[in-house]
């Protein structure tokens, strides 16, 4: 880093709104109390009221609004973050979420009244079985990390049913955090899988590890590198053999939709990321929402209740009668205002929409893997899929690192890729362009990319010093961890 | 409809840059016998005009409530949402970003974060909040696992006047963690004192409970610290606008469904997992934690931080597997409580509780009604008894335009929970217990 402070063109951040507040600064209005007055019993009541900030509304609209201004978003620009699928979010899945025949129902409202939210959940469920090749699915898990953990339970029940109760689950070491973190959860060890030098499941490694304590393997295919595992028959026979079960994780499912289908690969858990393949908005981190489907074998185990439809009477209905299931997994009925969206994105693209959302995926990220590669060659040779994972080790040698890049990539105008993740490649850049970006997008990002590469060698101070176009430059994580500062 | 922008020259001109003759051959690499020969057995997609209109039509088949008035509660609440809240959260620099892994392109999100963050503690009167979790049902169960964590035990004692929902979430994810929950008997609607062993890792209250009722939640909390367990409390945060915080009563770990802060009904989701907790079990604190510091040049800012608990980090090891939570519900609920600020929370906690006891006593007068638990002080929910099958007292009411619910079963008979926010206001309250006397009656 150089010593001198570096100009930053944005204002600085807005004060909090702690700072704001005045003693009798009001925003609320509420009607006058119409029934007598009846406080609550003075051992139960609070003595000091909590020091929320005193503003008015003029206030807090500034505030926010200036907040949102120094925040990116899909709608400010490109966003290639690697494994995240961060695609156009529809204004239309918007506007219908906010109907009041959605947004306003109760979640504790007699069935025969949410008859049309019940169809909806039913109908996403078939199309999401449909998707997956798969029997049933459960619609409760609000994120995808939730949605791994029930179908571990689910996997773990299955097991116990079996009379056969298991204790390791395998998982290749490319995978995401949130798999093995799981795996404890539902009380199961971590067996790490390592990748070959295709960056594929190693077989052979494969082979010595599965036994029959194995529950079960839990995958990602394409995998987080991007690359499609090509004997994922094989795989699948090896765990099926032993009685285990292969778990999909369906990060990247946005690669194969509607030409590939998880069921037919050989997976009998699938679970799904709406804000990926779905376009749901991921909110600045949620809400998400994490189906999870499984083959014939597993339903019975899936979270009570599921929805169910008497087509006699052509009424759907809550089925909680369900003795194997695992029980809940979320307070209610899962993210159903996310479901909504889900619902009005798989309805709106319909069969060969879903199936060119996959071609465009893949088109777009063979198409920038190789525009970019003369600089950030790729970690694999494989062939990509939606996404691929390219190395800046080349820029090394030169003081820049992956980092640098990045910070460098967001002063020329971009959200940059994922970095060091997986975590088995050098100085990787994960990049996802997604099927909504354009050629002349794809174009600009990889035109930085290569400017970056070349600053690397002839100004690397442009990148150690990045990035200088944001209200704050790089942030001292190590000092936030260690001198806490929480809250006001 | 079709977001993807390519033209056909596009598609040519990009397939021919990649060395790829066709769209087909970027597949030719998949093994023939996974691919579907077929196309999905779906409909055709829809212009927006036409998807549009499916969806008024399902939408219009639901009863919302904008067409009857709410008085249902058991974990969800018909409060007044303000038009600044979504106003604010709705933009859609915050609603399409992506968890802020990079901190300088995020302040925005990080700030809203750090500021509510520091509201939950006021709220609480604990010492630190999270950036928030799924909903007060997962939510206690993330607080279950800080307490086994921290304690080194698994034995969980449950209130039997909490909610059922957190009972069943309890066990489902107790079954791959380690532990059932046990519970504390609440025979005349309040938890009863209870004898803390030294193996129990928590003692679980919900107060006010899913009857409405307070608890006295500080002699339980003081027999779970006499036996170095963890206290946990299940609140409602509008309620710690005149009730005393969880801090206050000895609460190590306050949980809540913060749907009541500026979150749509929803149909049960999206809403809020709220947890706070002392500083002591800060590194047991499970998701995303802001915090602030400085950059380069010793400005002030905001990152994600402690992210050595997390999956993406610690991996198997890690406080708890979160990945995606539920900021935005997070950045609504900082906005709505800016809006309120302390006088308005005060107002609008001291008007649930008025308008719940005027409706109590004017229900409770009918025949065929009276409260389960006469005598026991409530906050904005309390549980009434029916001579008719409550199912059906519930079902008349609704058809006279008023939802009442959901029933809970208490010792072996139901329970019919009514809750007052308010929104209610005395017409509405008077033509509840007018609908009441008919369907009661009949």
């Amino acid at each position: 880093m150089t010593g001198a402070p570096v100009r930053r063109d944005g204002p600085p951040l807005p004060s909090t709104l702690s700072a704001l507040s005045r003693p009798g600064r009001r925003a609320y209005s509420l009607p006058e109390l119409d029934v007598p007055d009846a406080p609550v019993p003075p051992e139960h009541a609070r003595a000091t009221p909590p020091a929320l900030p005193e503003v008015g509304e003029r206030d807090i609209v500034r505030h926010f609004t200036r907040l949102s201004q120094i925040n990116y978003g899909i709608d400010t620009g490109f966003y290639p973050l690697g494994s995240c699928s961060m695609k156009y979010n529809p204004k239309m899945a918007e506007a219908v979420a906010s109907y009041p025949g959605f947004a306003r129902l109760h979640p504790h409202q007699p069935e025969d009244s949410v008859q049309g939210a019940l169809e909806l959940l039913y109908r996403l469920e078939r199309a999401l079985c449909e998707i997956t090749g798969m029997a049933r699915a459960t619609l409760q898990p609000p994120a995808g990390a939730s949605g791994e953990l029930t179908g571990l339970l689910i996997m773990r029940a299955y097991h116990a049913k079996q009379g056969k109760p298991r204790s390791k689950i395998v998982i290749p070491d490319s995978a995401h955090g949130t798999n093995p973190a799981s795996v404890t959860l539902a009380g199961y060890r971590v067996v790490q899988v390592p990748s070959d030098a295709r960056g594929l499941v190693d077989l052979g490694q494969l082979a010595k590890i599965v036994d029959e304590d194995v529950a079960g393997l839990m995958l990602t295919n394409p995998n987080t590198l991007g690359l499609f595992e090509e004997e994922i028959v094989g795989i699948a026979e090896a765990m099926h053999r032993v009685g285990a079960l292969l778990y999909y994780d369906g990060a990247n499912l946005n690669a194969i939709i509607g030409r590939v289908r998880p069921g037919d690969m050989g997976f009998d858990i699938v679970h799904m990321n709406t804000h990926k393949t779905f376009a749901t908005p991921h909110g600045g981190g949620g809400p998400g929402a994490g189906p999870v489907a499984v083959s014939a074998a597993l339903e019975p185990f899936l979270p009570a209740p599921v929805v169910a439809f008497d087509p006699d009477a052509g009424r759907y209905s809550w089925d909680a009668d369900r003795p194997d299931s695992i029980g809940r997994v979320h307070g209610f009925h899962g993210n159903f205002g996310i479901l909504v969206r889900a619902f009005a994105y798989v309805f709106a693209h319909g069969r060969d929409g879903l199936k060119a959302v996959g071609e465009r995926a893949v088109l777009n990220a063979n198409y920038l893997a190789q525009a970019v590669a003369e600089a950030y060659p790729p970690a694999f040779e494989g062939r990509p899929m939606h996404e691929f994972v390219a190395t800046a080790s080349g820029l090394k040698k030169h003081g820049i690192r992956a980092m640098d890049v990045a910070k460098r990539l967001i002063d020329l105008g971009f959200h940059p890729s994922t970095v060091y993740f997986p975590l088995i490649v050098e100085e990787a850049m994960m990049i996802e362009p997604t099927e909504t970006e354009s050629r002349e997008t794809l174009d600009a990002f990889a035109a930085a990319m290569l400017q970056a590469a070349r600053e690397a060698v002839e100004d690397p101070d442009l990148l150690h010093d990045a990035p200088r176009s944001t209200p704050v430059g790089r942030l001292d994580e190590a000092r936030a961890a260690r001198e806490l500062k929480l809250r006001w | 409809m079709q977001f993807a922008p390519h033209t056909d020259d596009d598609v040519q001109e990009m397939l021919a840059a990649c060395g790829r003759s066709s769209i087909e051959d970027l597949y030719a690499h998949l093994p023939p016998d996974v691919v579907l020969g077929r196309d999905l057995d779906l409909a055709e997609g829809l212009s927006e005009l036409a998807l549009t209109r499916e969806m008024r039509e399902l939408a219009a088949r639901n009863r919302n409530a904008d067409g009857y008035v709410c008085f249902a509660g058991g974990g969800a609440y018909d409060h007044y949402v303000p038009a600044v809240v979504w106003a604010m959260a709705g933009r859609s620099e915050f609603y399409t970003s992506y968890t802020p892994y990079q901190p300088e392109l995020s302040q925005g999100v990080l700030q809203a974060l750090f500021e509510y963050q520091s509201m939950i503690c006021e709220l609480t009167g604990l010492e630190v909040s999270n950036a928030s979790l799924y909903d007060g049902a997962t939510a206690l169960v993330e607080a279950v696992h800080m307490a086994v964590a921290a304690t080194g035990r698994r034995r969980i004692l449950l209130s039997e006047a909490a909610d059922p929902r957190f009972w069943e979430a309890l066990r489902t994810y107790g079954r791959g963690a380690g532990y059932e929950p046990e519970p504390i008997p609440a025979a005349g609607g309040v938890s009863e004192a209870t004898e803390v062993r030294d193996d129990v890792a928590a003692v679980v209250v919900q107060h006010p409970n899913v009857f409405g009722n307070l608890e006295p939640a500080s002699a339980l909390f003081e027999s779970a610290h006499a036996a170095d367990a963890r206290a946990i409390q299940i609140f409602d945060p509008l309620s710690v606008g005149t009730l005393a915080p969880p801090g206050e009563l000895g609460a190590d770990i306050a949980v809540a469904e913060g749907q009541v802060l500026g979150n749509h009904l929803n149909y049960g989701g999206p809403y809020l997992g709220i947890v706070a907790a002392r500083m002591a079990d800060v590194r047991r604190m499970p998701g995303r934690i802001v915090g602030e510091t400085v950059d380069v040049d010793g400005r002030s800012g905001y990152v994600l931080t402690l992210q050595a608990r997390e999956q993406h980090i610690r991996r198997e090891k890690a406080t708890s597997n979160i990945c995606t939570n539920q900021t935005l519900m997070a950045v609504a609920a900082t906005v709505y409580l800016a809006w309120l600020g302390p006088a308005g929370l005060a107002e609008l906690a001291r008007q649930c509780h008025a308008k719940a006891a005027y409706a109590a006593d004017a229900l409770d007068a009918l025949p065929g009604v009276e409260l389960a638990f006469p005598g026991v002080p409530f906050f904005k929910e309390f549980a009434l008894r029916t001579t008719r099958e409550a199912l059906d007292v519930q079902r008349d009411v609704l058809d006279q335009g008023y939802l009442v619910g959901p029933i809970v079963p208490h010792e072996g008979r139901p329970a019919l929970l009514v809750s007052v926010t308010e929104r209610r206001n005395r017409d509405e309250i008077d033509g509840l217990v007018d609908a009441m006397k008919t369907a009661a009656a009949s």
